[in-house]
Parts: structure tokens; C-alpha cells; sequence
């Protein structure tokens, strides 16, 4: 590998790095070879169509997808195989429909973990109620079941089960993809105050180029298992890598306007 | 875990083996086989031991020659009635056709099974005609029907086509007629009737005193010997000395008249076996197996403990091998593939395959149940944690919780259901299966059944089967009540929604 890339990575900063990563299915790659650097502190952005490789790029950072090739690095060490738990703990999760568990209550889901891990009944409802008040969650709701929550609801349930432990990293996968456009609209406002707020490192997923411009500075257009392009909305715009990249920003119809 | 898995199988077979042990040893037990004269005949034998003071206890009708046979060589039983015949055509290979009851005698003792003399009556294949019609034409042998090409002869199916049945008879006899099948129970009807004028029969079918039918001498000794006898093991003649006096004392004492008579008292006239034999005996019968209800109850409790013990053991097995199969494809698709072939051996055969094993009794049907139960509680199983979806699974591992964790908080929970289903199926299947242990000794409703079919008895076989249909539905309610109760709310609430 490239010196320069191997120097990068072991920077103090970088929370997670991919280094020639590859996840091959079969005989089709998901992920081909694909280098990146995320900073600690920033937010960061995974864009592109259904089916090109980015979500598998965010699992394979916690250990849910493993590279056929290269490697994953997390504070600048190896993932490896026996650290996946302690890393996963370190890392807030948060997919598309929320992933909350259907037969625990909203409580239920958020416990699940410090319990395991031994924390007192009384800190764990401490720290529910701290985070309710982040995410705007009524306490009231905190014995009702995930079919008894709005689907804005239950995605701020699944921040506050992510954020329990207040690990520094969240990463999160279309995490408004199932919203109807006012509540997510109102729901990005919030979460880039979240954001703003905790300082954490963030690396999402979305398919909606606004979005991801509205979140973070740092956009990462990803095809076909492969970067096209790593750079703000601006470069994208001034100067595209490829001519997918200004396909793709002109099929946006309702971008904000130039920064 | 899968080595984790192979302690449990074998802790749950091993828990069914001290039952085993549990037997009393100073008890003879006797057994019959599942038909009246079987029955009968050990009913004899433990009135006769009971006046001579011998503790006996007679496990009646337990099924077939085999089942017999094995209990008797593994010591589940100490005594049964048998036949010469049986021994020499199906029991011992290594005899003449023609052996007699010394040379049986002596080739059991090498197995350590003692027999006594012929208790005085032959119980083969016969030919029988209506007495009054014998009489006007002077028939007492087969050999006198030559004289008498015209006579309609009518045999079942099963006389017709074996060689030592009529194509033999007909040719040592010189027979000119023909002869048709005939169903035999229609048989008998046809001949009492007039339609026929000689049938083939058992020479000691309670038919022939009910329609008063002449049996024909066999005077060329055509048919195979039918002795009957009582099989004993030797040891009991340390264990129980008085009990092989007692069988050696009934020897030539029961006459094919007598026992005709018996087996007639029995199925045509509707009196028990025990009342019968101790008539014949000439002793005091001791009141019957109880009143209704008090038999139910038993027949309850030993229905319930079959398929309660059998359903625990295969659910602490069949979970934790349902979880395995879910864990990993091949080794899941093996044990699926194991279990399914467990489902297709014929439930009687199973059951029968389990007494090398564990003897005779509730131990083997038990052992037999717990198999059945394993392939709808693994598939079960299987389905449930392989139907969870595939985000909530990615989303309990994102968490950071240790694979353990996540099985027994999150995945068993979501597949809950179809574990409980999966367990109702076989518990309700179990009621109906169950009821085949009676043939093995295990008792449970199945024994007002079986003594019903042999009795031909409608009102008996209901005793057994409207309480297993009862029960069965009991089972199906108690099970929708436990996932109900078992079922975490928020999971009701999706399945409303």
C-alpha cells in the first residue's frame, strides 16, 4: 500500500479507516478496494444509489460485514474478530426503520445493554431521561411498545438507544429513510443540533444528496462498490470527478442554495 | 455447543433408564399376549399363583408374539402363554417342524427359558362344520369330507393361499371340491346360516360353541402342532420356586372344550377374563378393575405422565437442537433431515424398536413419544429464530451484546411463538400416539381400546378414545392459553396491527 495512505491512517484523529478494503459476494463486489479516512469529531457522508456498496461500507466498519481483502481500522488498530463487541459498544447504531426490538418496551429496548453490562436500574433510567429530553421524547412513552410509537418516534427511541453508553461515534444507515417528509424535515433540524452539540463522529448513509449536504461538509459518492468522489457539495458541483457525479447532483431538483 | 447438545441427548435417554430399574423383584410378572385366550390364560396363571401365595402381577395384552418373546428373554416379564407351533415356526430357527415339547425344552434352556408340558389343548387350524349337519352326514374326520365332493367349503383368504393351508390339505386328504375366500367373520355367518357347509377355524374359537359347530378331527395330523404351553425363565425357579410349581401343576388341564367355552364366556357373553379364569379355577374372583371413574383416573394419570414425561424430555433436547440448526445450515439441514426420518417410522414399529432398549411398560413408550416430539419442536424452532427479520438480528449484534445474549434476550423472545406451536403439535399428536403404549404395557387410554378391538366392543373402545379426543382438545386450549400468556405484549400488539 501506499506510504502516505499508511501514514494517514495511523493519524491520532481518525476514528475509523478503511485501507483496500474489499467485500466480495461471491463473484460480485459489494465494496472494491476502497480506501477512507474518517476524522474524529466530523461528520461524514455515504452517498449513492440503492445497491452500491455504501451501507455494506458502514457495516463493515462495526464487524457486521467482514473484507474479503484489505483491512478496517478502528482508532488506528485492526478490527479484529475478538474486539468486535468492545468496538460495536464504542459506536452507536441506527438503521433505516429503527431496528427497535417489537416485544420490548421503549425502556425495555434502551436497558438492553446497560443492563448486560451491570448498570444499576436507577442510572439507567437517569440516563433514559437525559437522553429523552435530547431527542424530545415524552418519559410517558416509555412504557409503550414500538407498534404503539409514530415512525418519528421510533427513530428518536433508536438515537436514544444508541447514544445510551455516549459512545463517540455514531453511525447511521438512511436513518430518516422511512419518514414522511415533514417529520423528517423537522427531524434533520434536530439531529444536526444533536450533532452539533455532542461532537460526535458521525458517519451516515443516504441516498438524498440534500440531506447529506444539509449534515456535513465532507460528501463520499460511492458506485458500484468503489469512491467516485470524496469532497463537499461544492467540488462536486465545480468539479466533478466523473460524469455520473454531475448526474447525480443534477438529478437533485430541490438542492439548497451554493454556500 | 454442539458437544454441549450431544450431553444433553444423552442425559435425557439416560434419565428414561432408572425408571427401568425401578421394577420390584419380588414380584412374578406375567404377561399375555393381545387376544382373549392370551389373556385368559394369564389370568389363570396369576389366580392359580395368587392361592399358592406367590406376589404376581399379569401385564395383559401386550401385543404381539415379539413383543412377548423379548419382554421374556429381557426379564420385563418372568412367564407368558405360548404355542409349540409359534416357537418352532417363528420363535427358534434352529428346530425341526416336528419338534416336540422335550426337544423345546431342551434348546430353551440354553436360553434360560424353561416350558411345561401342553396344558392339554391344541389351538391350530381346523376345519368346522355346523354339528347337526356333520351328524346327519356322519363327518368326524377331514378325511370323511372325500366322500362328499358336493359340500361348499369357504376359507379365508389367508388359509386359502398358504401352501401348508388348503392346497396342501387338499392334496394329503385327496379332496375333490373347490373351495372359495371368504372374509372369516362373514364365515362363520355364511356357515350358521347354511350357505357354506365347512369353514376354516381356530380350534378354539369361541364361535364354535356359540353356533354349536362340530370341529373335524384331523386324522392324517395334517396341521402343525398348537400346543399351548407357559413360557417361564429358569431363574424363577430360585426367585419364586412355588410360581414353576404352580404353571407345572396346570399342565393337561384345560381341554380345547374348556377353553372354547372360555374364550365364548369372554367375547360372546361379555364377562372379564379374571371372572372367567377363576371359574375355571374354581376360586373366588377378586372385584373387577374398579369402578368407572376410579379406572378413568388411571387411565388418565398414565396417559398424562406418557406424554408429559416425553414432551419435557424432548423439549429440553429438541430446543436446544433447533437453536443448533438455526446457528448453522448444514449441520441444520442434517438434523432436520434426522428428525424428519424419526416422524416416518410407523409409530407401532417405534415403539416396538424401544423395548431392547428399556423393556417393557410406560419406559419405552416414553422413549418412543420423546422421539416423535423432537421434528415438530426442531422445526419449529428452527423456523422461528430463522424468520426473525434480518435488521432487528443486525441490530442486536450493532448493540455490542455477546452472541448468548442476543439468544436469550432478543431472538428466542421474537420465535417464542413458534416454539410454543411447535411443542402444541407435539403434544397433541402425543395424545393420539400415546395410546398405541398399551400395546407395550404402558397402560394410558390406550387399554380400554385394545381390549375393546379384541373384545369387539364399541362401548370400551369410546372409554378410551373419547377421553383421548378430550384430552387432546384440553391440550390444544391449555397451549393457546400458555402462548397467550407467554406472548410479550408489544408482539401481540404487531400481530393486531
Amino acid at each position: 500500500m501506499p506510504a502516505s495512505l499508511e501514514a494517514s491512517t495511523k493519524l491520532p484523529d481518525s476514528a475509523f479507516a478503511l485501507v483496500h478494503a474489499t467485500r466480495a459476494f461471491g463473484t460480485t463486489r459489494a465494496v472494491d478496494d476502497v480506501s477512507l479516512d474518517f476524522a474524529r469529531g466530523h461528520t461524514s457522508t455515504l452517498i449513492g444509489t440503492s445497491g452500491s456498496g455504501k451501507s455494506t461500507l458502514l457495516r463493515m466498519l462495526i464487524g457486521l460485514e467482514w473484507p474479503t481483502a484489505g483491512e478496517v481500522r478502528c482508532d488506528g488498530e485492526p478490527l479484529r474478530r475478538e474486539d468486535v463487541l468492545e468496538v460495536r459498544r464504542r459506536v452507536g447504531y441506527v438503521i433505516q426503520d429503527g431496528g427497535l426490538f417489537p416485544h420490548l418496551s421503549v425502556l425495555g429496548n434502551l436497558m438492553l445493554l446497560p443492563r448486560h453490562l451491570g448498570w444499576t436500574p436507577s442510572r439507567i433510567r437517569e440516563r433514559a431521561c437525559e437522553l429523552a429530553a435530547l431527542a424530545h421524547l415524552r418519559e410517558e412513552l416509555f412504557g409503550r411498545f414500538p407498534a404503539e410509537l409514530s415512525g418519528g418516534q421510533r427513530q428518536r427511541v433508536a438515537l436514544m438507544r444508541a447514544l445510551m453508553l455516549d459512545p463517540p461515534t455514531l453511525l447511521l444507515d438512511e436513518p430518516l429513510g422511512a419518514l414522511d417528509p415533514l417529520v423528517r424535515h423537522g427531524l434533520q433540524d434536530e439531529l444536526r443540533e444533536i450533532f452539533r452539540n455532542l461532537g460526535k463522529t458521525v458517519i451516515m448513509v443516504t441516498h438524498d444528496l440534500a440531506e447529506a449536504a444539509f449534515f456535513s461538509d465532507r460528501l463520499i459518492l460511492v458506485r458500484r462498490g468503489r469512491v467516485l468522489q470524496d469532497g463537499s457539495l461544492e467540488d462536486f458541483r465545480r468539479h466533478p470527478a466523473d460524469p455520473f457525479v454531475r448526474e447525480f447532483v443534477a438529478a437533485q431538483r430541490a438542492l439548497p442554495g451554493a454556500a | 455447543m454442539s458437544r454441549c447438545l450431544a450431553m444433553l441427548a444423552f442425559a435425557a435417554l439416560a434419565a428414561l433408564v432408572p425408571l427401568r430399574a425401578a421394577h420390584s423383584t419380588e414380584t412374578v410378572v406375567i404377561g399375555s399376549k393381545n387376544f382373549t385366550e392370551s389373556v385368559v390364560l394369564g389370568e389363570i396363571a396369576r389366580l392359580a399363583a395368587k392361592e399358592h401365595g406367590v406376589a404376581v402381577e399379569h401385564r395383559r395384552g401386550l401385543g404381539g408374539t415379539r413383543i412377548l418373546w423379548r419382554a421374556l428373554l429381557g426379564g420385563d416379564i418372568d412367564a407368558y402363554p405360548e404355542y409349540t407351533g409359534t416357537l418352532v415356526h417363528e420363535l427358534l430357527h434352529d428346530v425341526p417342524p416336528d419338534a416336540g415339547i422335550p426337544l423345546l425344552r431342551e434348546r430353551l434352556k440354553q436360553l434360560g427359558i424353561g416350558i411345561t408340558a401342553s396344558l392339554g389343548f391344541n389351538d391350530t387350524y381346523a376345519i368346522g362344520m355346523r354339528e347337526d349337519e356333520a351328524r346327519r352326514l356322519h363327518i368326524r374326520g377331514i378325511s370323511d369330507l372325500a366322500r362328499h365332493p358336493d359340500l361348499q367349503l369357504a376359507f379365508s383368504n389367508e388359509f386359502m393361499n398358504r401352501a401348508d393351508g388348503w392346497p396342501g390339505l387338499k392334496a394329503a386328504y385327496h379332496l375333490p371340491m373347490g373351495a372359495r375366500g371368504m372374509d372369516h367373520d362373514l364365515a362363520y355367518r355364511a356357515l350358521a346360516s347354511g350357505a357354506v357347509d365347512a369353514i376354516d377355524l381356530y380350534s378354539t374359537d369361541a364361535e364354535i360353541a356359540y353356533y354349536h359347530l362340530r370341529v373335524l378331527k384331523d386324522d392324517l395330523h395334517y396341521f402343525p402342532r398348537y400346543e399351548a404351553v407357559y413360557l417361564y425363565r429358569l431363574d424363577l425357579e430360585q426367585r419364586a420356586p412355588n410360581f414353576a410349581a404352580v404353571l407345572n401343576r396346570l399342565e393337561g388341564s384345560i381341554d380345547a372344550q374348556q377353553m372354547r367355552a372360555m374364550n365364548k364366556a369372554v367375547k360372546i357373553d361379555g364377562k372379564s377374563e379374571t371372572s372367567v379364569a377363576a371359574n375355571f379355577l374354581g376360586v373366588e374372583a377378586e372385584p373387577g378393575s374398579g369402578a368407572f371413574w376410579s379406572r378413568m383416573a388411571r387411565y388418565t394419570a398414565q396417559h398424562l405422565a406418557l406424554v408429559g414425561i416425553s414432551l419435557i424430555l424432548a423439549i429440553v433436547l429438541a430446543v436446544p437442537l433447533g437453536v443448533l440448526a438455526a446457528r448453522r445450515r448444514r449441520l441444520g439441514q442434517i438434523v432436520i433431515a434426522l428428525t424428519g426420518i424419526l416422524q416416518t417410522v410407523p409409530s407401532l414399529a417405534l415403539f416396538v424398536f424401544m423395548i431392547p432398549l428399556f423393556g417393557i411398560g410406560a419406559e419405552p413408550a416414553i422413549a418412543a413419544l420423546f422421539l416423535y416430539s423432537l421434528l415438530p419442536i426442531v422445526r419449529n424452532t428452527h423456523a422461528g429464530l430463522t424468520g426473525i427479520q434480518p435488521s432487528l438480528l443486525e441490530s442486536a449484534a450493532a448493540l455490542g451484546l455477546p452472541p448468548r445474549v442476543r439468544l436469550w434476550r432478543v431472538e428466542l423472545p421474537l420465535a417464542l411463538r413458534s416454539i410454543l406451536a411447535g411443542i402444541k403439535i407435539a403434544a397433541v399428536i402425543n395424545v393420539g400416539t400415546a395410546t398405541l403404549g398399551a400395546l407395550i404395557g404402558a397402560g394410558g387410554y390406550g387399554q380400554p381400546i385394545l381390549t375393546g378391538i379384541r373384545l369387539d366392543s364399541l362401548p370400551l373402545i369410546m372409554e378410551g378414545a373419547v377421553p383421548a379426543a378430550l384430552l387432546a382438545l384440553v391440550m390444544q386450549g391449555a397451549f393457546e392459553l400458555i402462548e397467550r400468556a407467554l406472548t410479550p405484549r408489544g408482539l401481540r400488539l404487531r400481530a393486531m396491527s
